[in-house]
């Protein structure tokens, strides 16, 4: 099947949820919403399921137009970030509940039952209850129960939130291939960037309610159209500076100029705005473009491989991601390194002006 | 502030405990420096949260003593104590304004007046709630209330020890860089003993000056985040911290080579014939590079994911399965590479100890 969001906006009150989003997912497909909270990932996870009618728009399964028809009467399936099990039930008998609900003969039953199971790897859990079972044992029950109705369209809503961070990294890499044996269409939300880029498909990036971009994951996260893109698709947060394009070079505050490379080549003369993540932030010349900037440090976090260090410049808050440990005082000078080959630039309105070459490679 | 000592102590949840297993917290000795930042890193399950208990007060040890400054403490409670905590979930009184939330915990220890206004309005402004000062807490966000519930637990600066668990999990990504990074610039303003309970090395390992990995009931490894990286001291340590963690191969070692599925591999120290069942090739996937063409040990690439600012690919080595970070630059064509090790980063392990070695 394929679901069609067309002009959606959704209202409460006076307040605008959802505003104007149109989306079409293809059968079989992966698609992660990422947003900050309050972007509007679950209102648009309950306006898809039929859960929620939209206050415009209209909502379309295979071309049908299904707005305002309830989710009982929809084929979709939900998992929520809060795992919910029925805690007298086995795990077999929790995964079965849909099945039993739908009247399916008991042959068929325990088939689906078991293969679901299999795909989850509960196949070892199925006589415990869940209480038993750890929390990544219990939200696998969950989406086992999701996944096992058949359902066209699965919806997860941050399903891996309360999870711990190594269990998180593992359903990461396993989640993908088992959504490709579904063949449903899965709408996963979160608002971690990393998830999004581990588990590939395609990215809408949200923001205050309207998508902002959608297109195939790391497409997105190299091209993001606007700021508003860069800013939900970076961890850490895209660094930014306001400079001004003339003579052929741009001028940032304190004197620094870039030359004319890479996406800054061919600009028209004007107020720009340059971004740039943390790992194109350099200690070190990078290369022979490469630009000195003067910034004083913050603070320094060190990950044990790497340092995050953050300074400021010119009033702006920057943080810089350097391999290996880098002991630096707060309050120090610091001397850091941008290379014009690497930046994004971004209109006055927000909207890209130009990006870095990879990004028209990748 | 204090210096706090774990003395022999132990927990178990149910009553007369008799073999190691019903203890949730097996015999720990340790030591918390006075006006350290640690962090409390391990899985669901592994004591963390029970080992922040017995420090606070919420929970009493089946065994052994807690001392404050060398002064035993074990039966006193956490106001006795004077430990300030946040925990996972906001506590804010929502019929109270942000500032009279955050100005609580002061009028409780009676503080009072100029000092009680600026510690308030410090707080406020390095959380970024001057703004909703006078807001009643009600009204706000999740993310909001948190950042109040931090501010009530970092907004009293004459506490022995402040206390924090799982502080940033409901907190937006972006949010938590700004948050974890003022608290640490407030670590080094105020010099408080600090201890923070998390699952996410991130944090743990940004916020620490000394982490403390469990498993099971038990320490594994106390060190720095660079020692914890560099010189995982079990193979556990290696697969939790890291992202990928560690990889681990099956291993024949004799002197200074290893031997994986049939491969020589030049080890940076010497190894006697190590004595356990299972012996392992340890070697993160930051320190294995994919070779230039027709170099290196043969592999198979099975997948190459594209996580932005690096790529990870999957290989296997025969039957073993590796990760190797790879630039964001750099394109993998082909069903087969090569690969090769940065010699100084291998590491053997015995039964899923680091064993040693000679130079």
């Amino acid at each position: 099947m394929t679901l069609e969001l067309r002009n959606i906006t959704k209202r409460v009150e006076a307040e605008t949820h959802i505003a104007n989003v149109s989306l079409t997912l293809a059968r079989g497909s992966l698609n992660v919403l990422l947003g900050a909270t309050l972007a509007g990932k679950t209102t648009l996870l309950r306006l898809m399921a039929g859960l929620d009618v939209p206050t415009e728009g209209k909502v379309l399964v295979n071309g049908q137009d299904v707005t305002g028809v309830p989710v009982q009467k929809r084929s979709v399936a939900m998992v929520y970030q809060q795992f919910i099990n029925f805690p007298n039930f086995t795990v077999y008998e929790n995964i079965a509940s849909p099945l039993r609900v739908a009247g399916v003969a008991s042959a068929d039953l325990d088939r689906r039952v078991r293969e679901a199971a299999g795909l989850m790897r509960l196949d070892r859990f199925l006589d415990r209850y869940p209480l038993e079972l750890s929390g990544g044992q219990q939200q696998r029950t969950a989406l086992a129960r999701a996944i096992v109705k058949r359902a066209d369209l699965l919806l997860l809503d941050e399903p891996l939130a309360n999870l711990d961070y190594k269990l998180r990294e593992e359903l990461r890499e396993e989640l993908p291939k088992l959504f490709a044996e579904i063949g449903a269409i899965t709408v996963y939300a979160t608002a971690e960037p990393s998830d999004a880029l581990l588990l590939g498909g395609n990215t809408a990036t949200l923001s205050e309610g309207r998508v902002t971009q959608f297109g195939k994951t790391v497409d997105v996260y190299r091209r993001p159209n606007d700021k508003a893109t860069a800013d939900v698709f970076s961890d850490p947060p895209m660094n930014f500076i306001a400079a001004r394009i003339s003579g052929g070079v741009a001028h940032l505050p304190g004197g620094t100029i870039l030359p004319a490379r890479g996406p800054l080549a061919g600009l028209p003369d004007g107020e720009i705005t340059l971004g740039f993540r943390a790992n194109h932030l350099y200690l070190r010349a990078p290369g022979p473009d490469a630009v000195p900037v003067a910034a004083t440090v913050a603070i320094v976090e060190i990950t044990g491989s790497e340092s995050f260090v953050h300074v400021m410049h010119e009033g702006s808050r920057w943080v810089a991601l350097a391999h290996g440990i880098h002991e630096l005082n707060p309050g120090a000078p610091v001397e850091l390194y941008l290379d014009p080959n690497r930046i994004f630039v971004f209109g006055r309105d927000g909207r890209l002006m130009a990006a870095p070459a990879i990004a028209a490679a990748a | 502030m204090a210096r706090i000592d774990l003395a022999d102590i132990a927990h178990a949840y149910g009553p007369r405990p008799q073999s190691e297993a019903d203890y949730a917290l097996k015999r720990i000795d340790l030591t918390f420096k006075q006006g350290g930042a640690y962090a409390l890193l391990g899985p669901s399950g592994c004591g963390k949260t029970t080992m922040l208990n017995l420090i606070s007060g919420l929970l009493v040890p089946t065994e052994g003593s807690v001392l404050f400054d060398g002064v035993d403490v074990t039966e006193q409670t956490s106001e006795q104590r004077n430990i300030a905590q946040v925990f996972q979930f906001p506590v804010v009184y929502d019929t109270m304004t942000v500032y009279e939330n955050l100005a609580f915990p002061l009028r409780n220890r009676r503080v009072e007046g100029a000092v009680l206004d600026s510690r308030v309005r410090q707080i406020a402004d390095m959380l970024g709630l001057t703004r909703s000062l006078q807001q009643k807490a009600r009204r706000l966000t999740a993310d909001a209330k948190q950042k109040i519930s931090l501010g009530r637990g970092l907004v009293r600066s004459d506490v022995s020890a402040m206390l924090f668990d799982e502080p940033l999990t409901v907190i937006d990504p972006q949010l938590k860089w700004q948050l974890r990074s003022q608290l640490k610039t407030l670590h080094r303003q105020v010099g408080n003993t600090m201890i923070y309970v998390t699952h996410d090395q991130t944090e743990a390992l940004t916020f620490a000056d000394t982490v403390i990995v469990m498993y099971d009931g038990r320490v594994v490894q106390v060190g720095t985040p660079e020692e914890l990286f560099e010189r995982p001291n079990h193979t556990f340590v290696g697969y939790f911290i890291g992202s990928p963690g560690m990889n681990v191969l099956p291993a024949m070692v004799e002197g200074r080579t290893a031997t994986v599925a049939g491969h020589p591999i030049w080890l940076p120290r010497s190894y006697e014939r190590p004595s356990g069942a299972r012996i392992e090739l340890g070697v993160r996937p930051e320190f294995v590079r994919i070779a230039t063409e027709g170099k290196g040990l043969p592999v198979r690439v099975s997948r190459v994911d594209d996580v932005g600012r690096f790529k990870i690919a999957r290989v296997r080595l025969a039957d073993h399965a590796l990760n190797v970070m790879v630039g964001e630059d750099v394109r993998l064509s082909g069903e087969t590479a090569g690969i090769e090790f940065d010699h100084a980063h291998l590491h053997i392990y015995a039964d899923g100890e680091l064993v040693e070695g000679r130079a």
